[in-house]
């Protein structure tokens, strides 16, 4: 742990101010997401240059060059499987995959269930905004209901993923949730699924203002990102009201977390054993 | 004890690559690939490797290249329909100039195909499966010696240039048996990629250098660079200036053309005084050299152009072998492959015939025999 845990965060010690301006719109969770991100790698005492993000193609993706770090652009939904290979091949490296639901739960989920099977040492944060803002707005895998789409003019009519649960039952050993809107309890969340030895999952609830929330009429970012509130509740109170939090009902925070091995330690051990026979 | 070994070629490319220093292999099952998989899985733990099987043939590709990014040698073994799934994250190692190597043990196509059958049909694919212009380098051998020779070349090119290294083996020299000395091949001297060590200050990870191959950031060593699949300026960034996309588009293009030597591989004979030329990579070559035995016992001047590196195709030193023939044979596992790259560098007085077959079986040295003797006679 480096000392800089003991400064208090200041985010233009990790970002390239070079590349400003950055390419966000306004009102974009992803800018949140990635401040938490840094917040919470500043108080692990991370250093830069240990830290290797890799991301994969979409307005998520993009965010991965703003980090001052070993920043590596994937290909579209792949970033889990090079970030595989790197950890194995660099365990000394923080890899931190970061992706949205379009790489993530479509074209990556293959890679995905797999990553949460082998629970590799990787921290994996999906920036969830329902659609394809790189492209223009399409319908993802974790659009809802009925919202307008470029490819739904009538409104969505396909059922929505839940990543947490599609994560923890393909075996992922952390899975955790939460909104851009809670910043301090999304870095803390980040935080907890960096330190957690095995693969992390953890989804970010994001909003996009400028694509999704203009066609659906959803107003300003504010109004956005405040309407999740009515949405999502910390898993925390899952004992006391259930029916206030509708329609929704979705949990924040830490939703599931095992002590599972992880899988380059798994694998050393077998080739160890191999040795001695 | 002697070091001859009596190895499968698919044995013998593990090998191969364990001895050239690769240390992680990522892969996914497929005939008739599959025994290098295998034996790397038995190789690499040995020397502190890793060997992982992934969930697809995408994943395969995007993990080698995760791991060589991390600084690792790597590679990944396929066949047709799992070299498909490879192009895209191969344009990513290729522009990104990420070292690999991929190994392709060719099966009858299209799609499904034969996959316990031998073909060639992947010539072009492997010179222009995925998306884009971009550097890339084909290697095809034509033995079990030669599988082992030119893997190891295949690491070594890759690590000097930074570029990806494919190698197109056929599924009949795959499974064939024969005996190597291996220890003889090895050169022990494996080429190391050029690592940055100039000042991290105003680093350009993608700087013009004067070879062409710029010195890579290592994580960890203090460059914080950004790789990207984007067309990139010099200092790893995104670009879509005109000036900038084509100077850097135009650097990586150039690449291998300025290490031609290092990248050309040809084995000619008698080519010079030839009448006809054999133009053939991989079996078909080992036939064509039975043919010409026969040929030229029959007094016929024959000789064999054998292309070892097959892309970049060597066009001037082909333009230059063919300079006295007549007539040019290209006996090709597929419709016709290889053949159309030949035709744009002929001279105005060559004809030029092709010997083609995809039914799942090799081209014999009879027919190849047969094709020359009944060209001859229409001459």
């Amino acid at each position: 742990m480096l000392d800089q845990a003991k400064t208090p965060f200041e985010i233009r010690d990790y970002i390239r101010q070079q590349l400003f301006p950055h390419f966000m719109c306004p009102g974009c969770g992803h800018g949140i997401a990635l401040r938490a991100l840094l917040w919470a790698i500043h108080d692990l005492g991370i250093a830069k240059d240990d830290l290797a993000i890799v991301s994969g193609i979409g307005c998520s993706g993009r965010i991965g060059a703003y980090i001052d770090a070993n920043t590596f652009h994937t290909t579209h939904g792949r970033p889990l499987a090079f970030a595989t290979g790197l950890k194995l091949a660099r365990p000394d490296l923080h890899v931190i995959v970061i992706t949205g639901d379009g790489d993530c739960l479509a074209i990556g989920g293959n890679h995905l269930i797999h990553a949460c099977r082998r629970n590799l040492d990787i921290t994996c944060l999906m920036l969830n905004n329902e659609i394809y803002g790189m492209t223009g707005g399409q319908v993802s895998p974790t659009t809802s209901s009925d919202r307008y789409t470029t490819t739904t003019p009538e409104g969505n009519y396909e059922p929505v993923f839940d990543a947490c649960k599609l994560a923890q039952g393909a075996g992922a050993g952390f899975v955790g949730r939460e909104m851009t809107l809670q910043t301090p309890s999304l870095k803390k969340l980040i935080q907890q699924g960096i330190a957690h030895p095995g693969f992390s999952f953890l989804e970010v609830i994001s909003d996009c203002t400028e694509i999704y929330g203009r066609k659906n009429d959803l107003g300003e970012s504010a109004e956005m990102v405040l309407s999740q509130k009515a949405d999502f509740r910390s898993a925390s109170y899952g004992m006391i009201a259930d029916e206030v939090f509708q329609p929704r009902n979705v949990k924040t925070g830490v939703l599931y977390k095992d002590d599972r091995p992880e899988y380059a330690q798994a694998y050393r051990q077998k080739i160890a054993s191999r040795a001695k026979k | 004890m002697s070091s001859v070994q009596n190895i499968q070629g698919n044995h013998a490319c593990a090998l191969a690559a364990v001895a050239a220093g690769c240390r992680f292999y990522a892969g996914y099952p497929i005939t008739p690939s599959s025994e290098i998989a295998e034996r790397m899985s038995v190789e690499l733990p040995a020397v502190n490797g890793i060997f992982v099987q992934m969930e697809d043939e995408i994943a395969s590709m995007g993990a080698i290249i995760g791991a060589s990014m991390g600084g690792a040698k790597t590679m990944t073994a396929t066949s047709g329909p799992g070299f498909s799934l490879k192009q895209e994250n191969l344009g990513y190692a290729a522009a990104t100039e990420v070292p690999c190597v991929i190994i392709n043990v060719m099966r009858g196509g299209p799609s499904t195909g034969m996959p316990t059958r031998p073909a060639q049909g992947d010539v072009m694919q492997a010179r222009w499966g995925t998306h884009g212009d971009h550097p890339i380098i084909v290697l095809t051998p034509w033995s079990v010696q030669e599988i082992y020779q030119q893997t190891l070349r295949a690491f070594d090119l890759s690590e000097a240039l930074r570029v990806p290294v494919v190698v197109l083996i056929d599924e009949v020299i795959g499974h064939l048996v024969e005996s190597v000395d291996l220890a003889k091949m090895n050169t022990g001297n494996p080429v190391e990629r050029k690592w940055a060590d100039s000042s991290q200050e105003d680093f350009q990870p993608y700087a013009h250098t004067e070879d062409l191959v710029p010195p890579m950031p290592r994580p960890g060593d203090g460059y914080r660079t950004h790789t990207t699949g984007l067309t990139h300026a010099e200092n790893g960034f995104p670009t879509q200036d005109p000036e900038v996309a084509n100077r850097v588009i135009s650097r990586l293009l150039q690449k291998l053309e300025h290490h031609n030597d290092l990248v050309e591989c040809v084995n000619q004979s008698d080519c010079k005084d030839a009448e006809i030329v054999i133009v053939a990579y991989g079996i078909t070559a080992r036939a064509a050299q039975s043919a010409k035995q026969q040929l030229q016992g029959e007094g016929v001047k024959v000789g064999i152009f054998r292309p070892i590196t097959l892309w970049p195709f060597p066009q001037q030193t082909f333009s230059e072998a063919i300079a006295n023939a007549r007539l040019v044979l290209v006996p090709e596992m597929n419709a016709g492959q290889l053949i159309v790259e030949i035709e744009r560098y002929r001279n105005d007085s060559t004809r030029i015939i092709g010997l083609n077959r995809y039914d799942g079986e090799p081209i014999s040295p009879q027919q190849i025999f047969n094709k020359v003797k009944e060209v001859l006679q229409d001459a």
